[in-house]
């Protein structure tokens, strides 16, 4: 159950509206890159047949590896022997779809806000940061990677994961190494996105809509 | 012998739904864990939340969406669980209708307990056009079971709902036609195991979960918890009372409040109305579905406002319909000082005990709808409950019934601000009658889930595991007759009202009124003017009255029987007597019994005039 209130008044109006609509970008990219396999549309297999046959072993081959209920575990894919691999539209898609029926995040990106005030752009910023908290909260699962207080004394492991931990500045030496934590991550610990009626076209982020 | 064996299983679960008029509810508790503190879990249900995606949620809204058969193709209507999923129910249904409200059929369970039209009649979508197909409150209400059941049979193979034990929360002031209905709304599901409870006695059995065996230190023999629960769309009053037997605690549901069909979402709308009025004033005019969109925003600002912080106004957004948001976004804010005017000095104000809900004579236009009340001051309905019970309790209340303990239920009561006020209300009763001890708030339920927590910590206590509260009718039940007296032209001989079924009659036990003798004609249906009251506590079965207080007896739909029979010809007068069962269910079972015979009808109680 999510009875999550949204605390909109801390949010600042005016140009960083922007902002968010740039985080919400990043983080849209970021999770069409780490989300793969989901379903495999009949469509990916036709064009892929016609194509490029002899890849089609190879791309079997990944989506047999890939656990689909886990697709949060990057290290999997890391073991994986695959040059690489390809993203999921569907889902993809269907992000989008849900940041734009809760959020208005499709309309807002496409709008041109030259001549806009900061008035107008912090209201259109309050529907799309009240929507998308709501659709990140509902589907997504967030914990930090390192539970210290960022600007505190850290150490780092031998054997450390890379992606999930990335050093940077005098990057000198060997494990254990000490620095400071600048940014505590985020890591997708469950992802629970609406599952998808077989032949749902995932393109249609917002039907257009006719009042009779 | 198979079906020995197969009734032998015992439940495994104990399942308790929340049967909202929002929304549904469900959850669980597994009986095997021999455990001290057995867990209860939420049950999420799989849901359309748009036509070809599923989703899991919590809460099943409580919506049926009437599709246009050229709107959604079937292959868009996929559940994860076989056979046909041809109703939309749920979040899917919720937000179709918003777009689309002629096709959405909402507040069925409202409509079970109404008094003028018939539960069984296919009338929602209410007042929509005759081209959209219609359907009746008891096959909505089936239909979000059906789900329900659906939904937990797929994710439990093993442990069919059937063989459970399953309880169903009803509003404790549905009479007992309502009561009827929502268990004839479950039988798709071949429950073996039935129970309905009210829905304020699930607040309590959340709140004895909650506490486990502290609950003994919070109150006291001779103590009066007042139960206000709240939710979407009504209010829901009883009083329990805390009573010793063989040196044990125990609990005893002493009275229960009158149909009042006024809560949270009124509260949203008021707070809607509100804006559209300052908007209005700005010269900017709203849209119906502008008037949504406001509402929904206003119950998350509400929310924020009534909490104990420093915010002063809330900013309201509505977004434009078109794929512009820039320029067709309207923009207003919901200040702290109307949310206290509108909310707490509305629906909460500060009135006295003896300050009762108003009642305007509706004018002779009233088109039928659901008989929302209308008086929205929540206060003058508790002050009306606590004064017309004040004879519930075995001691000598004065004029009201004043509560020693209080338990607030309901997502209106995340509010600091309501809760203090209405607590600060009640005692302010209690010192202008002289009572010395203020009443305490008892507190640590899941104010959104108490209601399906309760209903399955029962089902869970019922099976000894647990402190149980007794119940038993909540009313007396009389059968009108006529009294026999020379006819007077121009006059109606007088009604006379004799008791059918005393009131606190126990679940499983049966009454019979030999008292009196009715003769039922064969092949014709007869009516019986039927009544109930909840404050005649000591009638009993066969208490003959010829006069009571208009407010003391409250009638009810009447109630029929046809006898049909092959062995009387049509038109026979059959001597016969009433029997009246309280069944393990809840339910009530009238039965006419032929006095020279063995023969037996089920009196229906679900005629409406």
């Amino acid at each position: 159950m999510n009875f999550d209130l949204t605390n909109i008044t801390e949010l600042p109006a005016g140009p960083d509206a922007a902002h968010i609509a740039l985080f919400a970008l990043t983080l849209i990219l970021l999770l069409i890159t780490l989300v793969r396999g989901g379903k495999k549309t009949v469509e990916i297999e036709k064009i892929v047949e016609k194509e490029v046959p002899v890849e089609i072993e190879k791309i079997v081959e990944v989506i047999k590896h890939v656990d689909v209920e886990k697709i949060v575990e990057i290290e999997k894919f890391v073991e994986i022997k695959a040059p690489l691999q390809e993203a999921s539209p569907a889902a993809a898609c269907q992000l989008l779809s849900l940041l734009q029926n809760e959020a208005r995040f499709v309309d807002f990106i496409q709008e041109d806000l030259t001549g806009a005030t900061d008035e107008q752009i912090g209201a259109a910023a309050r529907i799309i940061h009240t929507g998308s908290k709501k659709v990140i909260n509902e589907y997504f699962t967030f914990t930090p990677i390192r539970t210290e207080e960022e600007e505190s004394q850290v150490t780092v492991a031998e054997g450390f994961n890379p992606s999930e931990i990335k050093l940077i500045g005098n990057v000198l030496g060997s494990a254990p190494y000490r620095g400071i934590l600048v940014h505590q991550g985020w890591k997708i610990s469950n992802v629970n996105l609406p599952k998808l009626a077989q032949g749902h076209n995932a393109n249609i982020v917002a039907a257009a809509e006719v009042e009779l | 012998m198979s079906d020995i064996t197969m009734s032998e299983i015992a439940a495994q679960y104990s399942i308790g739904i929340d049967l909202g008029t929002t929304h549904c509810v469900l959850s669980y508790i597994d009986l095997t864990d021999e455990s001290d503190q057995a867990a209860k879990q939420l049950f999420a249900i799989p849901q359309l939340s748009a036509p070809g995606s599923v989703t899991e949620k919590f809460q099943l809204p409580s919506f049926v969406y009437q599709a246009h058969a050229e709107e959604i193709s079937q292959d868009q209507t996929p559940l994860p669980w076989d056979g046909e999923n041809t109703a939309l129910v749920g979040d899917v249904a919720r937000q179709l209708g918003l777009k689309t409200p002629i096709r959405l059929v909402s507040s069925a369970k409202s409509w079970l307990s109404h008094a003028t039209v018939s539960p069984h009649d296919a009338i929602l979508p209410f007042s929509s056009p005759d081209e959209v197909e219609k359907i009746s409150p008891v096959t909505a209400t089936s239909q979000y079971l059906n789900h329900l059941a659906a939904a937990w049979n797929d994710a439990h193979p093993d442990a069919p709902i059937s063989e459970q034990d399953v309880t169903i929360t009803i509003p404790a002031s549905f009479d007992p036609a309502a009561r009827n209905l929502t268990a004839q709304a479950a039988q798709d599901l071949n429950l073996k195991h039935l129970n309905l409870l009210e829905e304020p006695q699930a607040a309590v059995y959340s709140w004895l979960e909650a506490c486990g065996d502290e609950w003994r230190d919070q109150v006291n023999v001779g103590d009066t918890i007042l139960v206000v629960d709240i939710g979407g769309g009504t209010t829901d009053l009883s009083l329990i009372s805390v009573e010793e037997s063989e040196g044990n605690l125990t609990l005893s549901r002493v009275a229960v409040g009158e149909h009042i069909l006024l809560g949270g979402d009124n509260m949203d709308l008021a707070l809607a109305y509100r804006l559209k009025m300052k908007l209005m004033q700005e010269g900017k005019q709203l849209q119906p579905w502008q008037i949504q969109a406001i509402t929904h925003a206003c119950r998350d600002a509400k929310e924020q406002l009534l909490l104990d912080n420093d915010i002063e106004a809330m900013p309201i957004v509505i977004p434009s319909r078109g794929s512009k948001l820039i320029a067709g976004t309207m923009q207003t804010e919901l200040t702290r000082e109307e949310v206290h005017q509108t909310i707490l000095d509305g629906f909460f104000p500060a009135t006295a005990v003896t300050d009762m809900p108003q009642q305007n004579t509706r004018t002779a236009l009233t088109q039928i709808g659901l008989p929302y009340a209308q008086d929205a001051a929540i206060t003058k309905h508790i002050a009306h409950f606590l004064n017309k019970q004040h004879g519930a309790l075995e001691t000598d209340a004065g004029d009201f019934i004043k509560p020693t303990a209080v338990l607030f239920n309901g997502g209106v009561f995340k509010s600091d601000a309501i809760s203090t006020k209405l607590m600060g209300i009640i005692n302010d009763w209690l010192i202008t009658a002289d009572v010395e001890e203020e009443a305490t708030l008892l507190t640590g339920i899941d104010l959104d889930l108490a209601v399906a927590n309760g209903a399955c910590y029962h089902g869970y206590a019922k099976h000894g595991k647990g402190v149980r509260i007794k119940g038993g009718l909540a009313s007396s039940y009389y059968v009108g007759v006529e009294s026999s007296m020379p006819a007077i032209p121009g006059f109606e001989p007088p009604l006379e009202a004799v008791c059918i079924a005393p009131f606190g009659l126990e679940e499983g036990s049966n009454v019979d009124v030999t008292t009196h003798q009715f003769g039922l004609v064969v092949g014709q249906p007869v009516k019986f003017k039927f009544f109930g009251s909840t404050v005649r506590r000591d009638d009993v079965v066969g208490t003959h009255l010829d006069f009571w207080q208009p407010e003391d007896l409250e009638q009810l739909p009447d109630i029929e029987v046809s006898l049909e029979t092959s062995s009387r010809n049509s038109g026979d007068v059959v001597p016969v007597s009433l029997s009246v069962t309280v069944t393990e269910v809840g339910t009530l079972k009238i039965e006419a019994i032929a006095d020279d015979s063995d023969e037996a009808w089920e009196i229906e109680l679900t005629v409406r005039q």
